[in-house]
């Protein structure tokens, strides 16, 4: 019954971590299975796709499936929810989990009818035989779980799926949209006080004074805490926690650290510590073809999350017990961080998750966290929520970093590329809880006795981190990739939507352009010619006779480009074709992608994430970038950091390929980098130049038409 | 501060005790548990907590309480009839209308109004329409095509 893409699995990473079949999933007398998964809801509708997937291997209505927020006391060890990741490792560990439990229930159910499984019939957990019946719900007993998963169970066949592979509407959304509590920000639990961080929206070396005798005296203020250059404050009411905040914020004085550099990416050149060539491959006999040669250089400002929803956590602490609600992306790391940063042990900390606003990579969900659990020492046994305030969350949540790129290469009297040079120069892509000797949270560098602040860093190919994607999927015959990676960081960096991907694809993609236009050939054309992969050409194609590509009027200040990308080389197939105006400032009026993500689990949940994934790089591509002051950041509110507006937002068309027979691969982050170098492409050939400075704002258009004239 | 206030929310008068210069967001959310109002900025440039006041969409984040004592104010939990879903929220259920959605009250707020004054918008009334909200997951297209479904219905 094994699909042939399915023995091409290997054991699923998750799975190996948590062997016992108990782990995953647990039947109840009422009909319905609870299902543990260490995967987060984080807005991109997982937890409806892991339904999905659970009911299909056991057969029964998807109605039936409760999906357990995950929590260090219960659920299973599944690292961090991110890097489009959750279908694979959790997905495929519950596919197996299930087909396993369903066999043992079937088994379970027959000895009751006292018949071979072979002789049962079995419809929504009904199980028959010779006109009596039982059900999984009659045969629900721990024991039955109490084994180790062995991969034995036949799994279902995709050509067989019923719920998998159709459109399922996302399970968290009916309260959302009714406005009923759900997300962390809405918990309210008994007793509950309210806290603060009294921070500076702006970096700083140390908290020299602090004089809080104007407001000591307020009503309803709990308690002021302090330690070392942490202060939070906790209140009974929310507002009066936030009014104490901001007048100890202007009672505060704070050591000023060091400015950042004026030209970062300039900075970034000069400050590598190590420079490491990912990629290399030689035919002197192709180079020696080269006629032209062409070189470029990019740069990629640093990004904020912006999440709508500021961070926020709540944290009690209870006989030495440390319980913490938080809408972190990996609760297991962030209970070891705790611990590490509180001196306590990691089994006196539970970590439950709980929904919170969007989010996009590593924000501030866990300091968030720390500093709840820092004011709840002082709480005498009462929760405590904390929230960030807008300022807190754009200082102090860790940016997507910034890059630079240059890129190089040569073309032969054919017009094909015969060689291909590519580095970057970056801080880390990651800076999460749970990997370093330090804890990643921001309050723990704070303390009396302060953790050092950990370096951000790179996760190691192939999948990478600010290489990821670094390496061209074209075929080249003479290619290499340096990635000089900067420890020092002017900004706090870790984990965003594709991490390096986006400014490797927009770079290689703008370049690839620049290419096609010097060999005198369509831009497509160009792509198709060098590329082998027939998945990766079956998009492109889809994307070009969608947008009509061939038909393309032109007309003055409108154009069309392409951008395409396999994420992580390894992941998603995305392309993205964009339609542009340029005027005062560039306006998308149209984005159409092609996507092939393997078996499509819920096609509405894979749309929806290239829709928003498409529609939110596009916002990165045209509007966003953090600005830096003398105290560093200086994007503080939405004036100084404007996202994409509802009357700016393009409309998206979206092709899904069908691949029942491939593995699933996910889909969140495949449209940031080939949407960017659409938009791009599309903006040099409305314009005849390129800019190649994120974002394409109306002075960097300015600019690059004054500089070439 | 701890003065008594009466506010008229969702057609209900309710009385509360707290300063008058509170921001009605937190009156709301925590006085009255209408968690459905949430906070995004607190200056007024995201949308999130948007409240219709005498049918105008506001924040509430910078709206003080003795400003609204004699106000009609309608949260995101108020918009139906009766209790029953507003047929904007049906709608935003049929069109899958967010990714978080953590901003969709404050969309909906938004989308109320202008459906109150104006049934029949066109899209781009839709989308200037919901200009002052902010979305950050890119659901904007799925939003409009809800808020004009459920104006055709």
């Amino acid at each position: 019954m094994n699909t042939v893409a399915e023995t091409r699995l290997t054991r699923p990473g998750s799975l190996e971590k948590n062997p016992r079949l108990s782990q995953w999933l647990r039947v109840h007398r009422d009909g319905t299975v609870s299902i543990y998964s260490g995967k987060v809801e984080i807005g991109q509708g997982i937890l409806t796709a892991l339904a999905q997937i659970a009911a299909e291997e056991l057969g029964i209505a998807v109605e039936r499936i409760r999906m357990v927020p995950a929590d260090t006391a219960v659920s299973p060890d599944e690292g961090v929810t991110s890097g489009s990741l959750s279908i694979q490792d959790s997905g495929a560990a519950l596919r197996r989990a299930c087909a396993q439990a369903r066999a043992v229930l079937l088994a379970s159910a027959a000895a009751r009818l006292a018949v071979s499984t072979r002789d049962v019939q079995v419809a929504d957990g009904v199980v028959r035989a010779g006109g009596r019946s039982t059900s999984f719900w009659e045969c629900a007993d721990e024991a039955l779980f109490d084994r180790e998963i062995d991969d034995t169970a036949a799994l279902r066949s995709p050509g067989d799926y019923r719920v998998v592979g159709k459109p399922t509407p996302r399970r968290d959304l009916p309260d959302k949209i009714a406005g009923q509590p759900r997300f962390i920000q809405d918990m309210a639990l008994p007793g509950m006080l309210y806290g603060r961080i009294v921070r500076p929206p702006h970096n700083f070396a140390g908290l020299i004074s602090l004089d809080d005798s104007k407001v000591k005296s307020m009503p309803g203020l709990a308690a002021i805490v302090r330690d070392g250059a942490f202060v939070g404050v906790l209140a009974e009411r929310e507002d009066v926690a936030i009014s104490v905040q901001r007048a100890l914020r202007l009672a505060a004085s704070w050591r000023e650290a060091d400015p950042p550099p004026r030209d970062v990416h300039a900075w970034l050149k000069e400050h590598a510590a190590e420079h490491r060539v990912i990629s290399e491959k030689g035919n002197a006999g192709a180079r020696s073809r080269a006629t032209k040669t062409l070189e470029a250089s990019f740069t990629k400002p640093y990004l904020s999350h912006a999440s709508i929803g500021p961070s926020c956590a709540i944290a009690r602490i209870d006989d030495g017990k440390l319980m913490v609600w938080s809408h972190s992306q990996g609760i297991f790391n962030l209970r070891r961080d705790l611990a590490l940063a509180l001196g306590m042990r990691e089994d006196a900390v539970v970590v439950r998750h709980v929904e919170g606003a969007g989010c996009y990579g590593h924000n501030g969900a866990d300091d968030a966290a720390l500093d709840a659990a820092l004011l709840a020492r002082a709480a005498g046994g009462r929760p405590v929520q904390v929230q960030w305030m807008r300022d807190d969350e754009f200082a102090w949540a860790p940016c997507g970093p910034a890059m630079a790129l240059n890129l190089r290469a040569a073309l032969d009297a054919h017009g094909d590329i015969v060689d291909w040079e590519h580095e970057l120069w970056s801080n880390g892509h990651s800076s999460r809880p749970g990997r370093g000797d330090s804890p990643a949270l921001l309050a723990a560098w704070h303390l009396t006795s302060p953790h050092e602040r950990p370096s951000a860093i790179n996760m190691p190919l192939p999948a990478g981190a600010a290489d990821r994607n670094a390496i061209p999927i074209y075929d080249f015959p003479n290619q290499r990739v340096v990635n000089h990676y900067v420890r020092a960081m002017p900004v706090r960096t870790s984990a965003l939507r594709s991490l390096g991907a986006y400014a490797n694809v927009f770079a290689i993609e703008s370049f690839m352009d620049e290419l096609a236009q010097a060999a005198g050939i369509d831009p497509i054309a160009f792509r198709l010619r060098h590329l082998k992969d027939p998945r990766g050409r079956a998009v492109m194609e889809a994307a070009a006779r969608r947008a009509e590509w061939s038909r393309w009027k032109s007309t003055e200040g409108r154009g069309h480009g392409i951008g395409f990308a396999r994420y992580k080389n390894m992941g998603a197939y995305c392309a993205a074709v964009a339609e542009v105006e340029v005027g005062r400032d560039v306006r998308v009026d149209r984005l159409i992608l092609a996507v092939d993500v393997g078996l499509v689990i819920n096609p509405d949940g894979v749309i929806n994430q290239i829709e928003g994934g498409a529609i939110q790089s596009t916002s990165w591509t045209l509007k966003e970038q953090v600005k830096l002051g003398a105290r560093g950041i200086a994007s503080l509110g939405w004036e100084d950091y404007p996202i994409l507006k509802f009357s700016e937002a393009p409309p998206v068309e979206v092709e899904l390929a069908s691949h029942p027979e491939l593995p699933a691969v996910g889909a969140g982050e495949a449209a940031q980098g080939p949407t960017a170098a659409a938009i791009a492409n599309a903006v040099a050939h409305a314009l005849g130049l390129r800019v190649r400075d994120l974002p394409l704002t109306h002075e960097r258009i300015a600019a690059a038409i004054s500089q070439s004239t | 501060m701890g003065e008594r206030i009466q506010l008229t929310v969702n057609g209900a008068l309710r009385e509360i005790e707290a300063s008058s210069d509170t921001p009605l967001l937190y009156a709301l959310r925590n006085d009255l548990a209408l968690k459905g109002t949430r906070f995004g900025c607190g200056s007024g440039q995201c949308g999130a907590c948007f409240v219709l006041i005498d049918g105008h969409p506001t924040p509430a984040c910078d709206t003080p309480l003795w400003s609204v004592a004699d106000k009609d104010i309608v949260t995101v939990e108020g918009l139906g009839a009766g209790g029953a879903l507003h047929p904007l929220q049906t709608a935003f259920v049929a069109e899958q209308a967010a990714q978080c959605g953590y901003c969709t009250s404050g969309i909906l707020i938004s989308a109320a109004a202008l459906l109150a004054k104006n049934p029949r918008p066109t899209e781009r009334e839709v989308r200037e329409a919901l200009d002052r909200n902010l979305c950050r997951c890119g659901s904007h297209n799925r939003v409009v095509r809800a808020v004009l479904r459920a104006a055709q219905e």
